[in-house]
């Protein structure tokens, strides 16, 4: 998130649009209810499903799964046709004025520099400013010129007319009028917006681009940055973020940094694009910054091994030859290309997309290990359960190892909320048996690959050797000191730069502070962003404090946000060029004539003052926010309408690029696409407020609760089918068929799409075949393998299927 | 002064033997009544402040354990509450939260590694120690054999792409960072997580 749950009770409109928090996050949701009730707020609910979100909405609108984007930039035409933006905004803090490179354009669907042989943007060098003697970006203050981004933007979203909208996404024009004029109500600085998404908008090949169009509407309106206003990425897991943070991630190293690639063979030639000099005159551009995090990370996995002789051992770390994403890895199983696995709290076999493809791809394995506090069909892919799944476990030669974790009540420390808060917690009791925490698992492993390097030698073993490894128990490291070397420490005495008499910070002492992170070894430190939550103060994160001062939801010591404990990102937004609030209701973080003060810690340089002209978007070269993304996107520095995979229609902007031209999708699954003339049904997968993931099939009451599989359908496509309530259901995809009992609903109802009805189904995806719940198929025999090209997260939220009728699974469908 | 429930019932009969209604003949009432209560189930138990294992609400919980710790005494988890504390969820849980408790103790938690052997029908229990030697000696064999310490260039890329690790994203920040630092480490790069999917 920007902003945090708390800051959603400052919104005056909320828009959920590709997420369901009312029951996907109902403890996050009673601060939409606090903001309906407290602050005269607006819900908007955009969803395909008449959810309940969409139940306690002030305006509902229907919208056919995986055409966000044209609805998204049919409402950026209404509101820069309509003069409905926040201008002094968007002219001051975006690069709205900024002029794009002659080269750049867009026709037919593809932008410029695709090449068709190879079906990708080859030279993505157009997607940039024009560029001055200086190398400072061209602008052009009065917006007259026609390449300024503003105008480029204004061309690009003409064609998305309320009418064409209504054709792609079928939302009725009055409906998607009206959820226009209540986003406008907000471009002015006294009102804002927040918006709540989540896998509703990553799961699709224009997942990125789903979200890029929505902060761009928020930046045309003024809203990012303010209380109440935002991109609120809802997330997953307890502690998704905090894993992502530390970049569990196949290119990413912790703290957003990037893994080096093949052509970056020295330590010099990784720094080299990483300059980000400044665009525009005077601009902070922090991740100028980033030697000093690399430097320092390096220092906090390798100690006294990384010199700056060896280039602070860079050549230990791993270079990428390509992404080995999720997709990516399941596919090198299915072809025979990975021997191992690990699947530490992560049932692989239902959460990726072509069950059948998973499961051929585990079957070669040579041998896979599960971590996990319960039992997983992942850990148990070779046995058989009748029809939900049928294997022969003697052709399956992998060996598996299921080894049991403890719990999160059985462990101490920290996870990182979606508000970017990272809190503390303590052990209640002893796991069950002789289950193992995760961290005393790694440790054994680690400790294990060691001795046996270091008595029989072996492939490049120097970083194995050289592990930065001086924990108290070296079996068992202590949670409290891995959060330690997180944050960092000094290495040596820190003299201050300002008075070389004074010390800042003496050898050994935790860092406060990034900012007194060094590229010169003096500095360790695990993940920069963390940087302060445990300092020579104590575990920060430990903080519960339950005092809001301004009583603006800040809660600022109440555990610790990164970065800097700054509750809401780009808070200096939240006043206008002259660093004076936009408006009294939504003051937050202000220029007092001599520094920067207000309710949150500011995001900027706090002294600062207004007429430097230093941008609020301090990480961005330009210190303004991009609604013209320049090269940071794969597929196109605007968001475009693609169709999904499985295309339902033929896109009406561009029918020869139906679908988005670059994409995830290896060789050999093009054939697993669907199409509308063998599967004329839309589906979707959602989840239950009664279930988490694969997960509580396991626990009791959530089995008893939601004991089995079921689809939603409307009633148009079950008369039409001769399919009634609890009626058995088989539901077949290009990739393979489940059998399910069937719930015809109100709540799907059919949308008139280019023409011709559509009708869409709902897919639970958490049942399996081990756990309390009744055995199941996998919803994800049914989704395709193919994902985004930026996020490579697959496409689980709009694909085609039949339905018919049929009859009861044979094996018993009790476990 | 901290006033249990059973001690007030207490109180109050002492209260109520006092006044008129014990003037009326009705002393006794208020003894029977605090003999009557139960104690206060929580009263014994240890209170612990965790996070709500579920969604990225990431709630505060309260767990309640009985068991002093002592050595033949284990602690065990008798009940999971929301923290009132906590600003986000300021004491509510949803319908997972709230049967926290039946996750903690599933019939479907392990206790005891297990090893299948290729081409078994069954798990067998191990121990940890022919578990952890055997899953280091698989992957040193195929790190050993399928690591790439130069590309086709010539250029030092140090990697190893035959073996994948999914981490998790329900484990703590900690255990993540030192999933991190040892994967790496071994030149490792399939490392995901559900961050992606």
């Amino acid at each position: 998130m920007t902003n945090s749950w708390n800051d959603i009770k400052n919104a005056d409109v909320i828009l959920i649009m590709g997420g369901n928090a009312a029951e996907a996050h109902p403890c996050g949701f009673k601060w939409v209810t606090e903001a309906k009730a407290n602050n005269g707020a607006k819900l908007i609910v955009v969803d395909p499903r008449f959810t309940r979100s969409a139940a306690v909405a002030d305006f509902y609108a229907p919208i056919r799964p995986g055409t966000d984007i044209a609805f998204l930039s049919g409402v950026m035409r209404y509101l820069l046709g309509n003069n409905k933006i926040h201008a002094e905004y968007t002219k001051a803090f975006t690069n709205a004025a900024y002029i794009v490179k002659d080269g750049y354009g867009f026709q037919d669907g593809l932008f410029s520099g695709w090449d068709e042989a190879k079906k990708t943007y080859v030279d993505r060098s157009s997607w940039d400013y024009e560029l001055d003697e200086q190398g400072m970006a061209k602008v052009d203050e009065t917006l007259q010129n026609p390449r300024c981004v503003i105008n480029l933007l204004k061309a690009h979203v003409e064609r998305y007319t309320p009418e064409m909208v209504e054709r792609i996404c079928g939302t009725p024009k009055a409906k998607f009028l009206q959820v226009c004029e209540m986003m406008a109500t907000t471009a002015n600085g006294e009102r804002t917006m927040t918006s709540m998404y989540a896998l509703g908008w990553t799961q699709h090949t224009t997942g990125s681009q789903n979200i890029r169009a929505m902060a761009m509407i928020q930046l045309l309106l003024g809203n990012m940055g303010m209380p109440g206003g935002g991109v609120n990425a809802l997330r997953g897991h307890a502690n998704v973020q905090g894993i992502t943070d530390l970049a569990l991630l196949t290119t990413s190293t912790p703290g957003y940094l990037v893994l080096p690639n093949d052509r970056e063979a020295t330590f010099a030639d990784y720094m080299k694009p990483r300059g980000f000099k400044p665009l525009r005159p005077g601009q902070t551009s922090f991740w100028q910054n980033y030697g000093k995090f690399f430097v320092s990370q390096q220092k906090a996995f390798f100690g006294a091994a990384a010199t700056k002789d060896n280039d602070w051992a860079y050549d230990w770390l791993p270079k990428f030859d390509t992404s080995y994403d999720t997709l990516k890895i399941v596919d090198m199983m299915a072809n025979g290309q990975m021997n191992g696995l690990v699947a530490q709290g992560l049932n692989i076999l239902m959460a990726a997309p072509d069950k059948p493809k998973v499961l051929a791809g585990m079957s070669k394995l040579k041998w896979l290990v599960t971590i996990d506090p319960l039992d997983t069909e992942t850990a148990r892919f070779w046995e058989n359960h009748g029809e939900f799944h049928n294997v022969d476990s003697k052709s399956i030669q992998t060996e598996v190892f299921q080894l049991p974790a403890t719990a999160f009540a059985e462990d101490e420390g920290s996870f990182t909320n979606s508000s970017r808060v990272i809190q503390w917690h303590w052990k209640a009791a002893d796991g069950p048996g002789e289950s193992r925490s995760d961290i005393q698992i790694v440790a054994d492993l680690f400790n294990r690959l060691k001795a046996k390097y270091a008595k029989d030698g072996g492939a490049f073993p120097d970083p194995i050797l050289n592990l930065a490894w001086n924990y108290t128990n070296p079996a068992n490291p202590a949670p409290a000191e891995l959060l330690k070397e997180i944050n960092g420490y000094a290495l040596e005495d820190l003299p201050d730069p300002a008075d070389p008499s004074k010390t800042l910070l003496r050898a050994g002492q935790l860092l406060p502070t990034f900012g007194l992170m060094r590229d010169d070894g003096k500095t360790s430190g695990g993940c920069w962003i963390y940087t302060g939550v445990y300092t020579e103060a104590g575990n920060i994160s430990m903080k519960r404090d339950t005092s809001d001062p301004t009583g603006k939801g800040v809660y600022p010591n109440w555990g610790f946000a990164w970065p800097a404990n700054r509750r809401v990102l780009y808070n200096r937004a939240s006043a206008d060029a002259n660093g004076k609030p936009w408006s009294e209701r939504k003051k937050y973080v202000w220029w007092n004539g001599s520094r920067w003060t207000g309710a949150d810690v500011p995001d900027y340089a706090p002294t600062v003052a207004p007429d430097k002209n230093v941008g609020p978007f301090i990480m961005n070269q330009e210190g303004t926010a991009r609604l013209f993304s320049r090269a940071g996107m794969a597929d196109g520095p605007f968001p475009e309408h693609y169709e999904p995979m499985d295309a339902f229609i033929a896109n009406p902007l561009h029918p020869k690029v139906s679908t988005n031209p670059i994409v995830r999708l290896f060789k050999d699954d093009a054939k697993s696409l669907g199409t509308p003339d063998k599967f004329p049904v839309v589906a979707t997968t959602y989840r239950l407020t009664e279930h988490f993931h694969y997960w509580t099939k396991s626990v009791h009451t959530n089995a008893v609760l939601q004991p089995e599989m079921f689809v939603e359908m409307g009633e148009r496509l079950a008369k039409a089918r001769g399919i009634a309530n609890g009626d058995w259901i088989e539901v077949t995809s290009q990739r393979g068929s489940i059998k399910a009992k069937v719930l015809v609903t109100k709540r799907l109802r059919p949308m008139m799409v280019d023409g011709k009805p559509c009708d869409v189904i709902g897919l639970p995806i958490h049942y399996g075949f081990v756990g309390q719940a009744r055995k199941s198929y996998g919803t994800n025999n049914l989704t395709p393998p193919v994902g985004d090209i930026s996020a490579s997260t697959p496409e689980f939220k709009a694909f085609l299927v039949d339905v018919k009728k049929t009859t009861a699974p044979a094996a018993p469908a009790v476990s | 002064m901290a006033v249990s429930r059973r001690q007030f019932m207490k109180v109050s009969a002492a209260g109520l033997a006092a006044s008129s209604v014990g003037a009326l003949g009705f002393g006794g009432a208020g003894d029977a009544l605090a003999a009557g209560v139960r104690p206060y189930k929580l009263e014994r138990a240890t209170e612990t402040r965790n996070t709500c294992p579920y969604c990225s609400v990431s709630c505060g919980v309260l767990i309640y354990s009985m068991g002093d710790g002592s050595k033949n005494a284990k602690s065990s988890v008798i009940h999971i509450e929301g923290d009132p504390d906590n600003p986000v969820n300021r004491g509510t849980l949803c319908p997972r939260g709230a049967a926290a408790l039946d996750f903690v103790k599933s019939p479907q938690r392990l206790k005891y590694p297990m090893h299948r052997k290729p081409g078994s029908d069954k798990f067998e229990r191990v121990t940890w120690d022919f578990a952890m030697d055997r899953i280091a000696t698989l992957m040193k064999e195929d790190r050993d054999k399928n690591f790439i310490a130069k590309n086709r260039d010539g250029v030092t890329v140090n990697r190893w792409t035959s073996t994948g690790f999914f981490g998790t994203s329900a484990q703590t920040n900690e255990a993540g960072y030192l999933v991190y630092k040892v994967i790496r480490a071994t030149g490792l790069l399939p490392l995901e997580n559900q961050a992606r999917i």
